[in-house]
């Protein structure tokens, strides 16, 4: 296994878009990104009711495709993902597992009524895509509302953060990535 | 281990509701867990409790009301969350006015669920912040000498005497009830410092996010609830020394920020950007097996070998019986005096029981039963029946017949036996510590009572 983070557009999802998420990860930490090839647009989580897409069906999905040679698989999506308790989620991760689920949806400016703005939601997305990372890497929320692991439960709250981890997140972060990464090759 | 984040109990029948409600509160740190129905929550109940029950109104078999009425007779310090549809919010209603804290409806706002968890939060560590500030007023002084001719602690004696001058770190490492706070106090009251403060922290007692706000301080706005800033016990201590006990008990978040702080000698109060540096000697004690801990990935090496400068070892009372005698004439020395009576003598057949028994809970037990011989006891000497070992068994006709009153009872006595050590009770009840503070506030039981 290698130190790189898969990213996998789920339905349509812009190339430079995710080359530039990609860019963004890479600059902070000693990860290699690489953008894998896209998944269908995942109607099989589709729910009627709530015109909504199961997160936890697309993640489990994630998981039977996660290919073996990364060290964490991330799906971008652009619709709007839930849990069944929840009214929304931006964004699912297994805890200490391979796979993430990221929305877009919810971060467009365009959401909110506002202009589109893609340097804001690449920004929006990056923290997004971090949050994950810790979770999977075994990360809990932060109470520092400056840190990227701040549990974002609303657009604010992911506008306010930075796009990093504060020192005992990124500490803990670079923490368990060495034991992940030696675990995986002894 | 490490089970100050807040329990969780989950009661909703559907799968899918309760798993992914129980995954989006691990991300928080919670610990979860899940029942299927109002029967599954009560039947858990009877050996597990927990701070927050989110519960769902409509279940097949016992709903919601019924389920909570007979959770909160079990579990009365549990604070509850009704779940509900739109359809039944009035009876979400008439749960708020039977008991439930609040109620929430389905499926719920990120942000709705985020603040109400956090205010029940905030909301039971002030309880807990008054039970501890209590218990700390209720505390008598401890001897202040540690006392010792034998071998191991004449060792002990001479390490405290060369690493005191200097501004080294100690790892104290001991079972409980061995002094090993009145080891970090000899250490600082021997050291430059000494005229500066000593400040102790009891990191096992305090749930993590208190902790760290203990440790470190925090501004103005830096998380809900933070109406002013604060100061961290690190900056209490500044130029003095601060003793974190119970060390091995802190979560690895925690451990990373104060790794940090010994590495840097600076902090960054919780929501500030300021640099503080400060200039703290840090003495740390544990009755944990540290090394045993960093095999399991529970405790960081780094931060061990930080804090593993120079080690002190206080040895159990059941390895020095000689230094028996010398505390039983200390303690009784102390007593008389506090409970102003002439100073008595103890009888060679009670001392033949002292120092015959195996002192599980060290000098602390043995000063408890020096007490307790003194407040019962009538004679010019402590006699063999006025310790608890010869305590005749009593009578099964003279216990309580309520589960209730025979539990309360039990905890009350081995509170008692512990001299209010928490975690030596807890260990002893086999049950964790917050679960025993639940208990204490459940039973209002209150030092001294028993």
């Amino acid at each position: 296994m290698s130190n790189c983070i898969t990213i996998c557009p789920i339905g349509v999802v812009e190339e430079n878009f995710l080359a530039r998420i990609s860019k963004c990860i890479e600059k902070h930490h000693d990860l290699v990104c690489k953008i894998s090839p896209g998944m269908e647009k995942p109607n099989y989580a589709y729910d009627e009711r709530r015109g909504q897409y199961n997160s936890k069906l697309i993640l489990k999905h994630l998981i039977k495709c996660c290919p073996q040679d990364t060290l964490r698989f991330i799906g971008v999506t652009h619709v709007d993902l839930y849990v069944p308790i929840l009214k929304f989620v931006f964004g699912l991760a297994q805890m200490e597992g391979q796979c993430a689920v990221i929305s877009i949806h919810r971060l467009r400016p365009q959401f909110y009524n506002l202009p589109p703005d893609p340097d804001l939601l690449v920004a929006r997305v990056e923290k997004t895509v971090l949050h994950e990372l810790g979770h999977s890497l075994g990360l809990t929320h932060c109470r520092d509302r400056r840190c990227v692991m701040y549990s974002s439960t609303r657009i604010e709250d992911t506008d306010f953060k930075r796009s990093d981890y504060c020192p005992t997140c990124f500490e803990l972060f670079r923490w368990r990535l060495d034991k992940c990464l030696t675990n995986a090759n002894p | 281990m490490m089970t100050k984040m807040p329990r969780i109990l989950v009661v909703d029948d559907e799968a899918a509701m309760r798993q992914s409600l129980r995954d989006w509160l691990m991300e928080d740190d919670y610990e979860v867990d899940l029942a299927s129905s109002g029967e599954d929550a009560i039947s858990m109940a009877r050996d597990r409790s927990w701070d927050i029950i989110l519960l769902d109104l409509k279940m097949p078999g016992m709903d919601g009301l019924e389920t909570m009425s007979r959770l909160k007779k079990v579990i009365p310090e549990a604070e509850i969350l009704m779940m509900t549809a739109y359809g039944s919010i009035d009876t979400a209603v008439q749960a708020m006015k039977e008991g439930a804290f609040d109620y929430l409806v389905k499926p719920f706002d990120p942000d709705e669920i985020d603040m109400l968890i956090k205010k029940i939060v905030a909301h039971k560590e002030l309880v807990l912040e008054n039970i501890l500030l209590r218990k700390k007023l209720a505390e008598r002084h401890q001897y202040d000498e540690i006392i010792g001719k034998g071998d191991a602690m004449q060792g002990v004696f001479d390490l405290i005497s060369r690493v005191a001058p200097t501004d080294s770190t100690v790892l104290i490492t001991g079972e409980s009830g061995t002094g090993k706070e009145l080891i970090a106090q000899a250490i600082h009251g021997n050291s430059n410092r000494c005229y500066m403060p000593f400040i102790a922290v009891s990191c096992g007692a305090l749930p993590d996010s208190l902790l760290e706000s203990e440790l470190f301080g925090y501004e103005k706005g830096a998380f809900t609830g933070a109406e002013n800033s604060k100061k961290g016990r690190f900056e209490m201590a500044n130029k003095g020394t601060l003793f974190l006990d119970e060390i091995g008990d802190i979560s690895l978040k925690t451990q990373v920020d104060l790794l940090r702080v010994l590495q840097q000698r600076e902090l960054i109060r919780l929501g500030s950007e300021e640099v503080i540096k400060i200039d703290v000697r840090i003495l740390a004690a544990t009755n944990r097996d540290l090394q045993k801990a960093i095999k399991e990935n529970r405790f960081r090496e780094d931060l061990y070998y930080r804090l593993n400068v120079i080690s002190i070892h206080v040895p159990p009372l059941r390895e020095r019986k000689e230094d028996i005698p010398l505390l039983v004439k200390a303690f009784i020395e102390k007593y008389c005096l506090e409970l102003n009576k002439e100073v008595v003598k103890i009888a060679p057949s009670a001392l033949k029981l002292l120092l015959g028994y195996e002192w599980p809970g060290n000098v602390r037990e043995l000063e408890n039963v020096i007490e307790r011989a003194l407040v019962i006891g009538s004679g010019k000497e402590i006699v063999q029946e006025d310790l608890p070992f010869s305590r005749k068994e009593v009578e099964p006709s003279a216990l309580p017949k309520s589960l209730r009153m025979m539990e309360k009872l039990h905890i009350e006595r081995i509170l008692d036996e512990s001299d209010w050590n928490i975690s030596l009770a807890a260990r002893e009840l086999d049950i964790d510590r917050q679960t025993l503070y639940n208990k204490i506030e459940k039973y209002q039981i209150r030092r001294g009572q028993a």
